[in-house]
């Protein structure tokens, strides 16, 4: 039969090709060394080169500003912009590695504090630690101590902080709250949110906007939970080993998410944050728990007067922080533009000129907020006054895998809502986590 | 009966050690055995080691990992992988079974003297030229629960008809349910240690869906292929005899069709078995990991918690799984020739 003959020939074909393709998936990790000749090769000129994932709106114009201060003083030097796309740097941060396996860094690059600056800069020895820096220009006392602690291992310190969000605010949609004869005040605890919660669920309004197709939005709504249950120190505690996961609090914090989980829109696993903050921005539902950047989303869609804000139930005393920031590479191409570099960008006034345009604050306390707006000027103030801690949504808190343990087990948990088994995994990640 | 001279070729085995004959094609081939040699089968054994190494983090760490299959001991008690097994396995048969469906019955339909047959051909291979991501992106939109198919539903007054009938309304939650149909374990005991519930994830089937339309038309065109070489005198010849024209359908076109059927299992299977960027596109891991696949485990394990082990461990499992399709396959391929 010549078609069979033929078919099959094919068919041989197709699995050298699926060969070939499994070989190359197989071979990414060595693949790095290749890959860095997609960027041009810096040659000896003046030149400064900055890794970074802001390529839109504000997030580039802030940059932009950072780097309008760098030329400000320097101006013969030649800035070049290696920003590559995508969401909270998941495209950019395998390129990086790409290139600083390869041995090929940039002359700084943009990183979040904590676990993730150091398992994946720090450990691997590709940052310079810049504790003299810290010296020269007094940074150890604008920047709060809580921020210091972050981003300083062994006594060394390895990142320059630009700026600073929060993640644990709850944005509610005034003209709901109000409709339904509701009030919130400057501070919320669970127990008002959960009255108010039931209050809505009895008009039948989604009390909780989540959009959790974005894998980091319900351990984000979690973590929160955890701060307001445990409180800033017991809850920083389970990141350092000295609260247990399986503690009574943490059982507590679990029903508390299953109990919010419980008055939630039906569609959170088809939306994004941003969708679930245009539920809240139409009316749809009344809350949703976000960080800075929903604020940024509700002023590109003219909503400052409808939405109000508050820090998540019971976390008024805590400041999950998201932080950027940018580092100095082992063998930096330009590491005298380097170091000038990071002290162009820990100035106060590069990051008064940064945080605007950004929708962060500045991680100084002493730049000057005056002219922020009404909510920037809240999170500003809570950035002095609240302890400030770390988010495992973001990075700051886990190493990769931990985090990608407590991802997977809140997924799990968003759909079977089993309180025991994810206390289980929650213990086991943590242990599977210590065990190296 | 005359003697038909049979013309020989002279050979002397001394002479022919030296010719061209058999030292240029071994040189030939040498260049490709050696790259296949070190970037397929070397790196797999590569991805071997890794998955029984201690690398688990952005620094490399080579070391064998103790007890050896530790690794693979955690990736089975993982329950993740778990439902990504299940679902794998959901997936790849609900597929074959409604493309080579599909793919039979549209060639069938185009192998009567319709009008614009070849017209119709390709409209029907033409999704088969398109990158999954491409189908992965529509169908997702076309499943989203409050901007697809369910808004033509609504539109079109199905909804009030069902009403006015006393039936409730149809708008399932396609890809957004977490909703898992059936329970093997409840019926299985010895299956208690599973923490994954073995049923069909709901959300599986607009996937289903999907990929159907996408290959289907790949299965129609082997199978019109296999429908030329079935000789019009056996059809004759049977309806001769007096077959019913189903007849020859079930008992003479459907057997000899056979091995296209086989040939389309395997290449459909495992490309089903290997799926991610379909799945990746259009809905991702899902509610519950409802719609999550080893590809995607491999991904996130790998690149987003830099486990490497865990990683190469869940890709050496795929490899098997994929071995078991291909294997036997090429075994019957070999002794053929």
């Amino acid at each position: 039969m010549t078609a069979t003959r033929r078919i099959s020939r094919f068919s041989l074909n197709r699995r050298a090709f699926a060969g070939g393709s499994a070989a190359l998936v197989a071979t990414a990790p060595w693949l790095r060394a290749s890959a860095q000749d997609a960027t041009p090769a810096g040659d000896a000129e003046d030149q400064l080169e900055i890794f970074s994932w802001w390529t839109t709106g504000g997030e580039a114009a802030g940059l932009q500003q950072l780097f309008d201060a760098f030329s400000a003083q320097w101006p013969d030097v030649e800035i070049v912009n290696a920003a590559v796309a995508g969401g909270a740097g998941s495209n950019a941060q395998v390129a990086l590695q790409t290139r600083l396996s390869g041995g090929e860094p940039p002359d700084s690059w943009q990183s979040h504090h904590g676990a993730e600056l150091w398992s994946l800069y720090v450990e691997p020895g590709y940052t310079e630690p810049i504790t003299a820096l810290y010296e020269s220009e007094g940074w150890a006392d604008v920047f709060p101590q809580g921020l210091v602690d972050q981003l300083t291992f062994d006594g060394e310190q390895y990142l320059v902080p630009v700026g600073v969000h929060r993640g644990n605010v709850m944005f509610y949609n005034r003209q709901v709250i109000a409709d339904n004869g509701l009030e919130v005040g400057d501070e919320l605890t669970v127990d008002q949110y959960l009255e108010i919660s039931a209050a809505l669920g009895e008009a039948g309004i989604a009390s909780l906007a989540l959009g959790s197709q974005d894998t980091f939005a319900a351990p984000q709504l979690f973590e929160n939970i955890l701060l307001g249950h445990l409180g800033p120190e017991a809850y920083g505690g389970l990141w350092d080993g000295s609260t247990a996961w399986d503690d009574a609090l943490v059982t507590e914090a679990i029903e508390q998410f299953g109990q919010m989980l419980d008055n939630v829109n039906d569609n959170h696993p088809s939306l994004t944050w941003d969708g679930a903050m245009d539920l809240v921005i139409d009316g749809t539902a009344a809350f949703t728990s976000m960080g800075d950047w929903a604020w940024g989303h509700a002023v590109s869609r003219e909503a400052q007067d409808t939405i109000g804000w508050v820090a998540h139930p019971g976390t008024a005393a805590g400041f999950v922080a998201v932080m950027d920031g940018f580092t100095l590479p082992v063998g930096a191409p330009h590491p005298v533009n380097a170091e000038n570099w990071l002290k162009t960008v820990g100035s106060a006034e590069a990051q008064a000129a940064f945080a605007p345009d950004k929708g962060a604050i500045p991680a100084r306390t002493d730049a000057d907020t005056s002219t922020f707006n009404e909510y920037m000027q809240w999170a500003a103030a809570g950035f002095s006054e609240a302890a400030v801690t770390v988010s495992n949504a973001h990075g700051a808190a886990a190493s990769p895998q931990w985090r990608q343990s407590i991802f997977d087990a809140t997924t799990l948990f968003l759909t079977d809502r089993d309180v025991a088994t994810y206390q289980e995994e929650l213990v086991f990640a943590d242990e599977d986590a210590a065990a190296g | 009966m005359a003697d038909i001279p049979i013309p020989t070729v002279e050979t002397s085995p001394k002479h022919q050690r030296f010719s061209s004959e058999r030292f240029i094609p071994k040189l030939l081939l040498a260049p490709s055995l050696l790259l296949i040699v070190i970037f397929v089968y070397g790196f797999i054994g590569t991805t071997m080691w890794v998955s029984i190494s201690n690398w688990r983090s952005a620094s490399r760490d080579l070391s064998i990992s103790d007890p050896v299959l530790g690794v693979y001991d955690r990736l089975f008690n993982t329950t993740r992988f778990q439902i990504d097994l299940r679902n794998t396995f959901v997936f790849t048969i609900l597929f074959l079974l409604a493309a080579v469906v599909v793919g039979l019955a549209l060639a069938l339909l185009l192998d009567q003297r319709v009008f614009g047959r070849s017209v119709f051909r390709n409209v029907f291979l033409f999704p088969y030229a398109l990158s999954f991501i491409v189908t992965g992106v529509s169908w997702r939109w076309l499943f989203n629960p409050e901007t697809g198919i369910n808004l033509l539903v609504e539109n079109l007054g199905i909804n009030w008809l069902l009403n006015a009938l006393g039936l409730p309304d149809f708008s399932p939650a396609w890809l957004t349910t977490a909703e898992v149909w059936g329970d093997l374990g409840a019926w299985l005991p010895f299956l208690d240690g599973i923490k994954a519930q073995l049923g069909i994830p709901l959300a599986m089937i607009p996937v289903v869906i999907a990929a159907t339309w996408q290959l289907s038309g790949f299965a129609m065109a082997m199978y019109l292929a296999g429908l030329g070489t079935i000789s019009h005198d056996i059809r004759e010849a049977a309806q001769v005899d007096g077959a019913s024209g189903w007849r020859i359908y079930r008992d003479i076109i459907i057997p000899l069709l056979r091995p296209i059927t086989i040939s389309i299992l395997i290449i459909l299977g495992h490309v089903s078995l290997k799926i991610f960027d379909l799945i990746f596109a259009m809905s991702g891991s899902g509610p519950g990991f409802a719609t999550d696949v080893p590809g995607i485990f491999v991904y996130e394990q790998t690149f987003r918690a830099t486990r490497y082990n865990l990683g190469a461990a869940a890709s050496i499992v795929m490899l098997l799984l994929v071995s078991i399709v291909i294997v036997p396959y090429l075994a019957r391929q070999l002794k053929e020739l």
